[in-house]
């Protein structure tokens, strides 16, 4: 009982038991769901694919987790993702040797470099010039899109360079590169922000700022780098999404990703109202966004509806997730002791 | 005065909150032409019987007259209908909108369904000529000054034909000649009739403007007095509730005299010379010597944490310097003066002290890790030492490290805070109203630390509204009154007496010390 009652109030309790009843489904609808495969060193299956397709979202959420933990938020992280691809894109398409490493490396290389600067804007407007982060990171959501046509030029960049190529398809030890790059992302984050005091900083600036600045925090400092941190995800995810794509596309690399990366920050259990944040949750709810897409399709949901399946698994996560429940159920559990008392009495 | 009825007679009024009484068998009168002024420490119960009065209190007992007649107001709207209008601290206005739209908004004077726009201006230029504001009823509300924003608020007010007006801290956010404009039109109100009840920290703003006086105090009615018939100093006494008889016997320490003796050897810590902040606190000379315990005593509002703040980087000053351990320094923020090892500990707990989400641990590093920077981490053996080490040297309950701080009492989350900021081993520390709000063991353990920690160097501004505790632990004794330093008395025979004169008067004593 005390096991199980430790298990259930672990904040991680419903969103994994989300993954694992959508698993459930899967098998029961698709019974070869579990079966991995090596083909020419390169591991198959629908579990692989999930963490292959849910990268690009977990990478971005992961940096999301980190503003929202300070009471931020980032809406330009779809656009940073379309940026970013423009400009390796654009770099390839003008080199003469576009096939080579050192090409590939040089474009990566320029659109971090301009991640980093959007991301610099992104956190001056909030630390610096104090404006409300869903308003100042909206200028960028807006405006990124149209800077990102403004290095394609307007059109479709098709990207045909083997080296880049490598980002969106390329395998390590039979894991897709871009699983690897979350898996990366995902140890960099906890290893910055809990081996260090940084963790510490960000959550308690997040739950009140004006003591944290009492207690002799920069916030601003701080502020700048959690913002560049997730611009630095999206320019990752963006690259990794160009590279699958083969293509840049500035209109719709990355569009609405933002709204995944809140929803599985969200349902990992970070509350939007900033302070203590869990990088483990992010990963399960990222997980649990794209096992959803996995779901539909393997079930044979028109994938049209996908949306309105997605919202109402957010809605079950969410509900379960609240305080009036939990304090429905703890009701619950109390009228039912009483009563087995009253019975035995 | 005393021949005409009172428009408002509230008497025996009790109203309970869970687990306090806030006001116990209050009684309070205003009369028309008069303006009151209700009189009473923080938690006195002002404000409680200002809003049983206005309908968002209901009392539990005891009868409210007005004009003769016994009423009940079920809301504010109700008493506003009744005649009672009030403009609160903070002005309740829409900055958006025009000045008229201000005066008339809710009950625009309508023609066939539609607002009459000529009548509103009409009637809003008239209420302030009326009043004597020369402003234009067109223009932004938000293009004009807090003060004037203020008349405006009581403007509206009187123009629905309110026989009782309230103005809570009307003056708290105005300058000298923004409140001599603000009294040239309470004047004016109250020939035309008005009973006006006037709430203020100022006890000059009080004495030039009121006509009689109520005090509160814990709850209780103190009693009601005509405001030249009632000394300061004895409205001071009133308000603190302090008998001289019955005040506790200084304990003066062996060690004062061996200070008092070599005191010009011991070095300043802190030293500020015209420190001050327009709107805030006049510039002031304080100074903090090693192993002193300087007391700020004053009134709620008279400036003691604002000056403290000022001391500390928490606030920015904007005039004066400050030289800390003999060499100039600029606390821009508070991380500045706490490189400089200057603590600063908030009165206000929540807001400005503890982090609730975060454990017991988190919060006592905090401030020590803040200065060490967020890439040299204390290494997990070395925080728990400290954690350890805080938790039983100050006795806080839970004795367990991760328990979150929110959870905790009010007394214990101050230790919390106490261990947060001694983990840097502070050179200066102020502590402002370290015992507001906690139990008494928790109280004499404090006091005691303080004590402890001055024998050992520190330098310490205690600030609390409690003047026995001042004196007690005081070696000098900073008296601030109306947002200024008015005397820096030597702790030697001094007397809660010989403090609250100043506080009253303002008496230049300083040539005492």
């Amino acid at each position: 009982m005390t096991l199980l009652k430790r298990i259930t109030s672990s904040k991680l309790f419903w969103p994994i038991a989300m993954l694992l009843a959508l698993l459930v489904i899967d098998v029961i609808a698709f019974p070869g769901f579990f079966t991995i495969q090596i083909r020419e060193g390169a591991l198959y299956g629908s579990v692989i694919d999930i963490l292959r397709n849910g990268s690009p979202t977990l990478m971005i959420a992961i940096g999301m987790t980190l503003v929202i933990a300070t009471q931020g938020i980032d809406l330009s992280v779809g656009s940073v993702c379309a940026i970013a691809g423009a400009v390796a894109a654009a770099i390839i398409l003008g080199s003469p040797n576009p096939d080579s490493v050192g090409t590939t490396i040089v474009a990566i290389g320029t659109a971090i470099a301009v991640s980093l600067v959007l991301g610099i804007w992104n956190g001056a407007l909030v630390a610096v010039i104090g404006i409300q982060p869903i308003v100042a990171t909206l200028i960028l959501m807006t405006a990124g899109r149209g800077i990102a046509m403004l290095i394609t030029k307007g059109q479709i960049i098709t990207v045909s360079s083997d080296a880049f190529r490598y980002l969106g398809s390329g395998v390590i030890f039979g894991v897709p590169f871009a699983v690897v790059a979350a898996a990366v992302t995902v140890a960099f984050a906890g290893l910055l922000t809990r081996r260090t005091a940084l963790g510490l900083f960000i959550e308690s600036t997040g739950i009140n700022a004006r003591a944290s600045r009492m207690a002799g925090i920069r916030a601003r400092g701080l502020l700048i780098l959690v913002y560049v941190f997730c611009a630095l995800c999206s320019a990752v995810a963006g690259l990794i999404l160009t590279s699958s794509q083969t293509a840049a596309d500035a209109n719709n690399t990355g569009l609405f990703i933002e709204l995944d990366a809140i929803l599985a920050v969200v349902i990992g259990g970070t509350s939007l109202m900033g302070g203590r944040y869990s990088l483990w949750g992010t990963v399960v709810g990222a997980l649990v966004i794209q096992t959803l897409v996995t779901t539909v399709y393997t079930v044979g949901i028109p994938p049209i509806v996908t949306m309105v399946f997605k919202a109402a698994v957010v809605a079950a996560v969410c509900l379960l997730q609240s305080p009036k429940t939990a304090e429905y159920l703890n009701a619950w559990r109390r009228r039912r002791v009483l009563r087995t008392e009253v019975a035995a009495s | 005065m005393s021949t005409t009825a009172p428009i408002v007679e509230m008497t025996n009024i009790s109203i309970t909150f869970p687990g306090v009484k806030a006001l116990d068998d209050v009684s309070f009168r205003m009369f028309p032409g008069e303006v009151h002024s209700l009189m009473g420490e923080n938690g006195a119960g002002k404000s409680t019987l200002i809003k049983a009065l206005t309908g968002v209190y209901r009392p539990d007992s005891g009868t409210t007259l007005l004009d003769g007649r016994p009423v009940t107001f079920a809301s504010t709207a109700a008493a506003q209908d009744a005649g009672i209008s009030t403009v609160y601290q903070e002005v309740n206005l829409l900055p958006n909108l025009t000045v008229t739209e201000n005066i008339v908004l809710g009950r625009e004077p309508r023609r066939a369904g539609r607002i009459d726009w000529a009548a509103c201006r009409a009637h809003a230029a008239e209420v302030l000529t009326r009043m004597g504001i020369d402003i234009d009823p067109g223009s932004l509300l938000s293009s004009h000054s807090l003060a004037v924003q203020q008349l405006v608020a009581i403007a509206r007010a009187t123009s629905i034909n309110a026989t009782v007006l309230i103005l809570d801290e009307p003056t708290s956010s105005l300058d000298a000649d923004e409140v001599k404009e603000l009294f040239r039109i309470i004047r004016k109100l109250k020939d035309d009739g008005v009973a006006i009840l006037f709430v203020s920290h100022f006890l000059d703003q009080v004495y030039e403007i009121s006509d009689r006086l109520t005090v509160l105090r814990n709850g209780r009615f103190e009693g009601e007095y005509l405001t030249n018939e009632l000394l300061r100093i004895d409205l001071v006494q009133k308000m603190i509730g302090k008998e001289i008889t019955v005040l506790d016997a200084l304990e003066k320490r062996s060690s004062d005299d061996a200070e008092d003796t070599q005191e010009s050897d011991i070095p300043a810590i802190i030293e500020a010379q015209g420190l001050g902040r327009r709107g805030a606190v006049h510039p002031a000379d304080i100074s903090v010597l090693e192993g002193e315990v300087v007391g700020f005593a004053g009134l709620l509002g008279s400036g003691r944490s604002e000056l403290a703040r000022l001391l500390t980087g928490i606030d920015r000053s904007d005039s004066g310097t400050i030289s800390f351990a003999g060499s100039p320094v600029k606390f821009r923020t508070p991380r500045r003066a706490l490189s400089d090892r200057v603590v600063y500990a908030s009165e206000d707990r929540r807001a400005e002290g503890i982090l609730g989400e975060l454990s017991i641990r988190d919060n006592i590093i905090l401030a020590l890790q803040a200065d060490r920077g967020w890439f040299r981490p204390l290494s997990a053996k070395r925080r728990n030492e400290l954690v350890d080490s805080y938790i039983s040297t100050l006795g806080i309950k839970p004795a367990n490290p991760d328990a979150l701080v929110r959870t905790l009492s009010g007394g214990n989350q101050q230790k919390v805070l106490l261990a947060r900021w001694l983990a840097i081993a502070p050179r200066l520390l102020v502590l402002d109203e370290p015992t507001r709000g906690i139990d008494v063991g928790a109280k004499a353990e404090i006091q005691k630390l303080v004590v402890n920690l001055a024998e050992n160097g520190m330098g310490v501004i205690y600030i609390s509204a409690e003047l026995d505790e001042v004196l007690r632990l005081s070696h000098r004794v900073a008296v601030m009154r109306d947002r200024r330093l008015v005397a820096v008395l030597d702790n030697d025979t001094l007397t809660t007496d010989d403090v609250l004169a100043v506080i009253a008067e303002g008496q230049d004593l300083e040539d005492a010390s």
